[in-house]
C-alpha cells in the first residue's frame, strides 16, 4: 500500500493522502475478496458436481468443530503439529530458502523421540520427556541440515533435497514398524511398542491437548521476538530483503541457511514428538495426516509472518478437522479439504503477488 | 538366471522410467521459457486419474491417453494464471498446483479406486517374436515408451531449430531483454505451459494406463519431483532426460526384480533405491557449467543455479 502511494504522489495534504490510502486499502480489500469468492465459488461447483450440498458442508465443517467445546479441542490438537510445522518453513524462508520437508522432519523426529522413550523406559519423566523432545529436535533438525549443507554449499537447491528426503522418511519409519521395532502384540496393525506412561506427555485440562501447545507458542513467540528485536533478526531480515547487500556486508549467509534449516527442522521433529508423545504413545505410519504440508500451507498464507502464523494455523486446523467430519458425514474423501486449502494458497499468492515482486 | 535378471531390469528401467521422462521433457520445455514448475506430480497425478476415468468407462485407451494430456494442459495453464499473470513466487505457486493436483485427482479417481480396465496395450513389432522369450520383455513396451525418442527428438528440433524455440529461449534467457526485442513473453510462456502440460499429462497416463494398470491416491508417488531433479542432471537436455529417466526407472525395476526373486530384504529398504540414486546422480553429475542454465532461472531459485 505504502508503495501505491511512493509511485502515485497524486497528494500534497494529508487530507488528500489519507483518501488516497483509503482508497488504495479498498481497492486492495476488494481484489482479495473477488480472489476469495472465486475460491469459494470454484470449490462449490466443484461440491455441486459431486452431488453434495455446499451449504451443509460448509456449515458441518464450521458447526463440528467451533461449535462444542469437544471440535474445538480437536482443532487445538491439530494446530499444535500444524503450527510447528508452519514455523519450520518460516524460520528458513526469512532468508529465501523454500523448506518443503517438515513432513519428513516430523516423521524422523517422532522416529527419534520414539527410539529414545524405548531405549530408557525406565527414566523419570520429567526426565525422559525433555531427551525425547532433544532427541525429536536433533532427529528433525539433522534431517533438515542435510539440505540446509547441500544448499549453503550450492551443490542441490533445498527444495529438491528436502522432496525426496519427505519420501525417504516414510520409508525409514516403514521399515522400522513394520520391521525390526514392530510391536508383535499389535496384531495385523504395524507399529512400535507402546510407550511407558514415563513417557507421554502431559494432557491440558480432561482434554486431549497435550503441553506441547504452549511448545508451539513459545517457537512462534521466541521466533517472532528475535526477529523483530534481535541482531541476528536484523541479519535474517536484510538476507531476505537483498542477499547480496547482506553478503557484501559481511554476514555469513551460508552459516544461517544451515543454522536456519537446523532449527527448522528441529522444530518440525518437535511436531513428531508431540504425535508420538502427546497423542498416538506409540509410532506408526500415520504418524502425520498431512502436518508437514499444511504447514507449508499455513507459512506462507502468513506471509512467514510468525504472529500470523497462529491463526492461518487455526483457519488450516479447521479446515483439516472439516475433512474427517466430511470424511464421515458426506463420504468426501479427505483430499476434498486439500482441495480448498491449496485454492486459498492461489488466492493469496495471486493477490499478494504484484505488491511483491512488482 | 544373471541375463534374465539384468533384462527384466531393463525392460521394467523403460517401463517405469517412461513416465518420468515425460515430466522431465516437460519441465526441460518450462524452464527452457523460464518457469520453474514444481507442481509437475500434481499434473501427473490429474492426467493419471483423468486418464483412467475415461478408459475406465468408454473402454478405449486411447480416448484416455488424449484426455490426460488434455487434462494436463488444462491444468498446467493454472499454474500461468499465477506465475505469467500475476507474477506469483514460482516455487510456491507450483507446489500450490501439486496440492491442488492432489487433491482434484482423488476427486476424479474416487468411484475408479480399484476397477479394471484393459489398459494401453503393448506395441509387437514385426519379427520381434522370434527372439527368445526374455529377450522378448525387453520390446513388450506400451507405445508410449516407443514414442519417447521421437517425440524427445522433436523437442530438441522445436527448441533449437525453430524460430519459436529460439523466442522461447530468448525468453527464459532473459524475460525482459526479450520484451524490448518485441517478442510477446507472457504468450510464450502460456504457450510453453501448454505443451509441458500435454507431456506432464502423458506421463501420468502412462502411469495408470500402462505400467499399473490402476488408479491409486497418490500413485505418482514423487515421480514429479524426480523429474525435475532430472531435468538439473540433464542439463535442460530433452535427450538427456532420456537417460535420468532410464537411471530412475533401472533403480525401481530392480528394487522390484530383487523383491521377486526373495531377497530378504524389507520392501521399505528397495523402494528407497530410486530416490537415493536420484540424489546421487544429481550430487555427482548435477553441477552445471554456467552456461548450461537458463538465465532467467536464476533468480527463481533466489541466487543459487539449482
Amino acid at each position: 500500500m505504502a508503495h501505491a502511494v511512493l509511485r502515485r504522489p497524486r497528494a500534497t495534504t494529508t487530507l488528500q493522502l489519507h483518501r488516497v490510502r483509503a482508497v488504495a486499502a479498498a481497492g486492495e480489500t476488494a481484489r482479495w475478496l473477488a480472489w476469495l469468492a472465486l475460491a469459494l465459488g470454484a470449490y462449490t461447483v466443484m461440491l455441486l458436481a459431486y452431488g453434495r450440498n455446499p451449504i451443509s458442508a460448509y456449515s458441518e465443517i464450521l458447526s463440528v468443530t467451533l461449535g462444542s467445546p469437544y471440535g474445538l479441542s480437536e482443532v487445538l490438537v491439530k494446530m499444535i503439529p500444524i503450527t510447528l510445522c508452519a514455523m519450520a518453513v518460516t524460520v528458513p524462508a526469512r532468508v529465501g530458502l523454500v523448506n518443503v520437508g517438515p513432513e519428513g522432519q516430523l516423521y524422523i523426529g517422532a522416529l527419534a523421540a520414539t527410539w529414545m522413550v524405548l531405549a530408557a523406559p525406565g527414566l523419570p519423566a520429567w526426565l525422559l520427556l525433555p531427551l525425547a523432545s532433544l532427541a525429536g529436535f536433533a532427529g528433525g533438525a539433522a534431517w533438515a541440515g542435510i539440505c540446509g549443507v547441500l544448499r549453503a554449499r550450492n551443490w542441490l537447491n533445498e527444495v529438491f533435497s528436502t522432496m525426496i528426503l519427505n519420501y525417504l522418511a516414510v520409508l525409514v519409519v516403514g521399515y522400522l514398524v513394520f520391521g525390526p521395532w514392530r510391536d508383535p502384540g499389535s496384531g495385523n496393525y504395524p507399529q512400535s511398542h507402546l510407550f511407558p506412561s514415563s513417557g507421554t506427555l502431559p494432557l491440558i485440562g480432561g482434554s486431549r491437548v497435550s503441553v506441547f501447545a504452549f511448545v508451539a507458542l513459545a517457537a512462534v513467540a521466541v521466533f517472532g521476538y528475535v526477529l523483530a528485536r534481535t541482531r541476528w533478526g536484523l541479519e535474517i531480515r536484510s538476507m531476505g530483503g537483498n542477499p547480496e547487500a547482506a553478503r557484501r556486508s559481511g554476514i555469513p549467509i551460508a552459516r544461517y541457511m544451515v543454522l536456519l534449516m537446523v532449527i527448522g527442522g528441529g522444530l518440525a521433529g518437535l511436531a513428531g514428538m508431540g504425535e508420538v508423545a502427546g497423542l498416538q504413545h506409540r509410532l506408526n505410519m500415520g504418524v502425520s495426516s498431512y502436518f508437514g504440508y499444511t504447514g507449508f500451507l499455513v507459512s506462507w498464507l502468513a506471509g512467514h509472518r510468525p504472529r500470523l502464523i497462529p491463526v492461518m494455523a487455526f483457519v488450516m486446523a479447521v479446515l483439516a478437522s472439516g475433512g474427517d467430519i466430511l470424511q464421515i458425514t458426506e463420504g468426501l474423501p479427505y483430499a476434498a479439504v486439500t482441495l480448498l486449502m491449496a485454492m486459498f494458497l492461489f488466492v493469496v499468492l495471486a493477490a499478494r503477488a504484484r505488491r511483491r515482486t512488482a | 538366471m544373471t541375463m534374465t535378471i539384468i533384462l527384466g531390469v531393463i525392460a521394467g528401467a523403460l517401463a517405469s522410467g517412461v513416465s518420468v521422462f515425460y515430466g522431465a521433457l516437460g519441465e526441460v520445455i518450462g524452464q527452457r521459457a523460464g518457469i520453474v514448475n514444481l507442481g509437475i506430480e500434481g499434473v501427473m497425478l490429474v492426467g493419471a486419474a483423468s486418464s483412467f476415468a475415461v478408459t475406465a468407462v468408454t473402454g478405449s485407451a486411447l480416448l484416455g491417453l488424449a484426455t490426460g494430456a488434455g487434462a494436463g494442459v488444462a491444468f498446467n495453464l493454472v499454474l500461468g494464471l499465477l506465475v505469467v499473470s500475476r507474477r506469483a513466487n514460482q516455487l510456491a505457486s507450483g507446489l500450490a498446483l501439486w496440492f491442488l493436483g492432489t487433491g482434484a485427482s482423488t476427486l476424479i479417481g474416487l468411484s475408479f479406486t480399484g476397477s479394471n480396465i484393459g489398459g494401453l496395450g503393448q506395441v509387437h513389432l514385426p519379427g520381434f517374436d522370434r527372439l527368445p522369450d526374455m529377450w522378448q520383455r525387453v520390446f513388450d513396451q506400451d507405445v508410449l515408451v516407443y514414442l519417447a525418442l521421437p517425440i524427445a527428438v522433436a523437442v530438441t528440433w522445436l527448441l533449437w531449430r525453430t524460430r519459436w524455440g529460439l523466442h522461447l529461449r530468448a525468453v527464459g534467457e532473459d524475460r525482459a531483454a526479450a520484451f524490448a526485442a518485441g517478442l510477446s513473453p507472457a504468450r510464450l510462456q502460456y504457450q510453453a505451459l501448454a505443451l509441458a502440460g500435454a507431456l506432464y499429462g502423458l506421463g501420468g497416463a502412462q502411469l495408470a494406463l500402462a505400467y499399473t494398470k490402476t488408479w491409486q491416491e497418490g500413485m505418482t508417488a514423487g515421480r514429479g519431483f524426480i523429474a525435475v531433479i532430472i531435468v538439473i542432471f540433464a542439463m535442460w537436455r530433452p535427450l538427456r532426460t532420456i537417460l535420468g529417466a532410464l537411471l530412475f526407472g533401472g533403480a525401481v525395476a530392480l528394487g522390484l526384480q530383487l523383491q521377486v526373486r526373495g531377497v530378504a530384504t524389507s520392501p521399505f529398504l528397495l523402494d528407497m533405491l530410486p530416490y537415493l540414486l536420484t540424489l546421487l546422480i544429481v550430487l555427482l553429475f548435477g553441477r552445471p557449467k554456467a552456461f548450461a542454465v537458463p538465465m532467467g532461472l536464476r533468480e527463481v531459485f533466489g541466487g543459487t543455479a539449482k
